[in-house]
């Protein structure tokens, strides 16, 4: 979805577009209290929409596609516009479909910041906190390692939850520095 | 036809999918916030629990920001100037804190310095408290938000150069003004765009907070502990969504700010993680 986004913000041109472009850092601009509390009432046990996601997968879901959104966009953005339409322009004459051409010409140059992209998000999904506390409910099946770290410190079980917190920053800086090294490996193809 | 048909159902998915995602939600944050009229949203954002959480994280912002700035301005310079062993881990190091869960850095912040931790037996000697006190409150803002500034002016002090500060202390003039008159200005609207960022991440911080904080109301609860806590233990519906709609004006705000930098300077892009 963040591809396609991307392809919406760079490539089309409509009026408002700027305002589209405005919403995609709303996610990451809004705490995430105020993340976990709309999300909680609006997919809550008294949803207004009748969409009762609390205590599921699904609720874990919608929380983190939206503090994820972001990340994959703006990944993804900057690659896409930097692509002059030349190899596009070629493949199209050369009889590609547009399908085709978007698949073997322009998703290989995109697939290091799809990547890039897709390893900043993981890193905020797998610590994410704030937005999905609530939603989440109190029940195992929905209680992601952040929560489970936090309702350790509320039983003051320290060494525990240095434990837990320790496995879920290796995990983190592993994929921290697994995105790092994507990035510059790409920049170096970008600029040889 | 057939191209313009793929555009408009693409534009179409796009626009949709955002609208269900972020539009809805932020959309109902309004909506529910008023839904008992002003006069109620009103009295919820004056009262004196909610006013004072929303003093303690104007004055963390007031401390973690200036402090931040200065910390991010120094390591962008530092890593601009010269190239030197470890420094790619030094930018690594900065990314550290937004990369991993808040809750994370919340313990290791206790682990670290409360009463049980390694340098507590030293600072409780010494009167100073970490542990459910607005100075650990502060540590863990910093922490969170440490890395915005340093990103933002990084890549402009890169595209500025060092030409005219060459020039300029070939002129004769010293380091400090180099740095005042000519860097500085040069890099005024990354230092600018880091700032928005840094109060933006300053004032939201959640799960860092909740851990060192205590949650002790009216006097360690910051806006968004807050938030948490008059849901959580009142189920105050009413409360929890002025609170909500208090901090995502201010992060409204700070968007529009932020994308008018943008458009200002195209060295500047959202930098996330």
């Amino acid at each position: 979805m963040g591809v396609a986004i991307a392809w919406v913000l760079v490539r089309d041109s409509f009026h408002g577009k700027w305002f589209v472009e405005a919403f995609i850092d709303l996610p990451f601009a809004l705490p995430t209290i105020v993340v976990g509390v709309v999300l909680l009432f609006l997919f809550g046990t008294a949803s207004p929409l009748h969409i009762d996601l609390f205590e599921t997968w699904m609720g874990l879901m919608v929380a983190l596609l939206f503090v994820t959104l972001p990340f994959s966009v703006r990944a993804v953005q900057p690659v896409l516009a930097s692509l002059d339409g030349e190899a596009e322009a070629a493949a199209k004459s050369l009889g590609a479909g547009g399908l085709r051409t978007f698949v073997s010409v322009v998703l290989p140059s995109l697939w290091p910041a799809v990547l890039g992209g897709f390893g900043l998000a993981f890193a905020r999904a797998i610590g994410e906190f704030g937005s999905i506390s609530l939603i989440a409910g109190g029940i195992g099946r929905t209680t992601t390692a952040s929560s489970y770290i936090y309702n350790l410190t509320q039983g003051f079980l320290w060494t525990n939850a240095a434990a837990v917190s320790t496995a879920l920053l290796v995990l983190s800086l592993i994929i921290l520095i697994a995105s790092n090294v994507l990035a510059r490996r790409f920049q170096h193809r970008l600029a040889p | 036809v057939k191209h313009t048909s793929r555009k408009w159902s693409l534009r179409v998915v796009v626009i949709g999918y955002l609208a269900l995602l972020v539009g809805l939600p932020v959309g109902y944050l309004f909506i529910k916030a008023f839904s008992h009229g002003l006069g109620a949203f009103w009295s919820e954002v004056t009262k004196p629990n909610a006013v004072a959480a929303l003093k303690l994280s104007a004055e963390v912002a007031l401390i973690a920001v200036p402090v931040n700035t200065v910390i991010g301005i120094g390591a962008a310079l530092l890593l601009a100037k010269k190239k030197f062993f470890g420094g790619r881990a030094l930018t690594l190091a900065f990314d550290i804190p937004v990369a991993v869960s808040p809750i994370i850095i919340g313990v290791a912040l206790i682990l670290a310095y409360s009463r049980i931790g390694w340098f507590g037996a030293w600072l409780s000697k010494n009167g100073i408290t970490i542990l459910f006190s607005p100075f650990g409150i502060v540590m863990a803002t910093m922490a969170v938000s440490l890395p915005y500034v340093l990103r933002s002016v990084l890549p402009v002090l890169i595209e500025v150069g060092k030409d005219q500060e060459q020039a300029a202390r070939t002129l004769g003039a010293g380091p400090l003004r180099t740095f005042w008159q000519i860097t500085l200005p040069a890099i005024r609207w990354g230092v600018l765009y880091g700032v928005t960022l840094t109060i933006a991440r300053t004032l939201g911080e959640f799960g860092a907070v909740l851990v060192v904080s205590g949650d002790i109301t009216g006097k360690t609860q910051t806006l968004p502990i807050y938030i948490f806590a008059v849901w959580d233990q009142s189920y105050d519906t009413i409360g929890a969504f002025a609170g909500a709609l208090v901090l995502a004006s201010i992060s409204i705000v700070a968007l529009i700010i932020l994308s008018s930098l943008r458009a200002r300077e195209r060295k500047l892009h959202v930098d996330l993680a």
